[in-house]
């Protein structure tokens, strides 16, 4: 069947209304996941979420894959949260349960013996699969997701991007940590049973990280990343239709061009920005690392 | 009129230690208080005190006459100078409009003009138009030291508290920071508390001391404070404080036994400084 074909059909018709809510999701708190520098921490999500799905697999049938994916991604989701921004180990943490994780998942799939697509969903994706139970859910944490953001995403923002301001001013920066983890370990659970384990960064990270190459505006990178996490989902799915492959490397083929592509205008912006002030017209103009070198070089006067 | 600060009786205690008792201090609008002492003496503990954050172990505090609350506009705050991370996604604008409503719930989706006006005003006051728009990553130290001073400012504050603003500037943007702080309290009435390591920097603006060692303190113009025998007897041992030209020195005070084990529970915004305390 041609690819017009394809598209009239219902399956492909919830496929792609699937890809654009957790777009539409992705794109929203990827920002969030660059400023916070949790990316690692995604990956890590969605290895515990892949296992969280594959136990379920096991012991309740395929129709329960959902609700194991989210339990898995939210119970670890809240371990990160809780080990806080600033922790220096939480990366070790994070690799220390992603492996245990991927273990687990793999042990579940070698004991489930029933159809093979549905193991390997989990960690490709497996889109086309996709019934009405699942839009429903896809839709509730969709709502969720965004009513949250829409009370807490200033404060959200700051706790982010300026904690020790943000908790001067009495924002409560740990709870928002916590809770920032769940809408995350949602949004992971809900992208692992559609791009699959192994992708669920090119849908959170790379559109975020692309736009944060061409704005420092959150607002401004905030549009750009859903912009660029919906055309990569659609395009994804569009594209993989006719060759009857995988969407994830469709997926994550148009996200790195996106990337790539950012990157570059980024650095011709700044290489022509720098090259408009190559002469300081103020005393300040000197950078942040060379100052602070020089200040904790210099002794220190006491009062 | 009311007074911007009013501690009556206070007393702080951290466990077992307390931090400081029986403090009374009042500070009137439009004064600028120096708060100085050794680490772990409880000044940052006393600006979390008065922005809301801790309550006293004893005694009364007030802020404009109120119960300190968390996250007032009428109370701004400058953090010590900390470069910011070079990839920070915020331009100068967002980051002053934080310190505006970034503690706010809801979408707040009204009055964005009046937000835009805000943050241009507290831009403007700093001069740091310029560069608002640009990634705060990619300023300078003081630069981003003054992008500070306005999103302290863009609440209109009536009382401004700053948390060793001048650590790790040279003298020049040292010169900066303090003479914003003096236009604005000049200009607006904002009474200010300043916590430093140093008072020559604020020396010329100063107008009252809060001078902090080990549970023990002094308040009063710096001429009274700073004295060879004030600062002996906080200190328990010889300092001898000595006046060149226009500057104040105190000699002995780094070797004073007040450091010992106790600069960790001032948070880890103090634990840079103790290398010159040792």
């Amino acid at each position: 069947m041609s690819t017009l074909d394809l598209l009239a059909e219902t399956f492909v018709q919830q496929a792609l209304i699937a890809g654009a809510v957790l777009a539409l999701l992705a794109g929203l708190l990827g920002p969030l996941v660059v400023g916070r520098g949790m990316a690692f921490a995604v990956h890590g999500t969605a290895e515990l979420s892949f296992a969280g799905g594959a136990g379920a697999l096991l012991l309740f049938g395929a129709g329960a894959v959902g609700w194991g994916a989210l339990v898995g991604a939210v119970l670890v989701a809240l371990v990160f949260g809780a080990l806080g921004l600033a922790a220096h180990e939480r990366d070790s943490v994070i690799g220390v349960l992603l492996s245990f994780g991927l273990g687990l998942g793999v042990l579940f799939q070698s004991l489930y013996t029933g159809r093979s697509a549905n193991k390997f969903g989990l960690l490709v994706g497996q889109i086309v699969g996709v019934d009405t139970g699942d839009l429903i859910s896809l839709a509730v944490t969709g709502v969720v997701v965004i009513g949250v953001l829409a009370v807490a995403y200033r404060p959200l923002l700051f706790a982010s991007l300026d904690p020790t301001m943000a908790a001067a001013r009495g924002v409560p920066v740990r709870a928002l940590s916590i809770a920032f983890a769940v809408l995350l370990g949602a949004t992971t659970a809900l992208g692992v049973q559609i791009v699959g384990a192994l992708l669920v960064l090119s849908l959170l990270i790379t559109p975020a990280a692309a736009a944060a190459r061409l704005t420092a505006s959150p607002l401004f990178a905030t549009v750009l990343a859903v912009i660029f996490a919906e055309v990569a989902v659609l395009g994804g799915i569009v594209l993989s239709l006719a060759p009857g492959l995988p969407i994830s490397p469709f997926v994550a083929g148009i996200a790195f061009v996106t990337y790539l592509i950012c990157r570059l205008i980024g650095s011709l912006r700044t290489r022509r920005r720098a090259s408009r002030t190559t002469v300081p017209s103020r005393p300040e103009d000197t950078s942040t690392s060379s100052q602070s070198a020089l200040a904790s070089q210099s002794p220190r006067p006491r009062s | 009129m009311t007074p911007a600060v009013e501690l009556s009786g206070a007393e702080l205690r951290r466990g077992a230690r307390t931090l400081w008792s029986e403090l009374d201090l009042q500070i009137a609008p439009g004064e600028f208080v120096a708060v100085l002492g050794p680490n772990g003496s409880g000044k940052t503990t006393l600006l979390q005190v008065l922005l809301g954050l801790l309550p006293l172990s004893a005694g009364t505090v007030r802020v404009q006459g109120e119960q300190p609350r968390r996250g007032t506009s009428t109370v701004g705050y400058i953090p010590q100078q900390r470069a910011l991370d070079p990839l920070t996604p915020l331009r100068g604008r967002d980051l002053v409009g934080l310190g505006l409503d970034g503690h706010r719930w809801g979408p707040g989706l009204g009055g964005r003009r009046r937000r835009r006006d805000q943050v241009h005003e507290a831009l403007a006051q700093v001069d740091a138009l310029d560069y608002s728009d640009a990634p705060v990553g990619s300023l300078s130290g003081g630069e981003q030291q003054r992008l500070r001073v306005a999103q302290s400012l863009v609440g209109d504050p009536q009382l401004l508290l700053a948390d060793e603003p001048l650590l790790s500037l040279d003298l020049a943007r040292q010169r900066t920071v303090v003479e914003l702080v003096d236009r604005r309290r000049r200009e607006h009435g904002t009474a200010v508390v300043f916590v430093t390591h140093e008072l020559n920097p604020v020396l010329p603006v100063v107008d009252r001391v809060l001078y902090l060692v080990d549970g023990r303190f002094r308040v009063g113009t710096p001429d009274e404070v700073m004295t060879s025998a004030n600062l002996s007897e906080l200190y328990r041992t010889e300092v001898e404080v000595v006046r060149v030209r226009g500057r104040i020195l105190v000699v002995g005070a780094e070797e004073a036994p007040v450091h010992c084990e106790v600069h960790r529970e001032d948070g880890a915004g103090e634990l840079r400084s103790t290398a010159g305390a040792r």
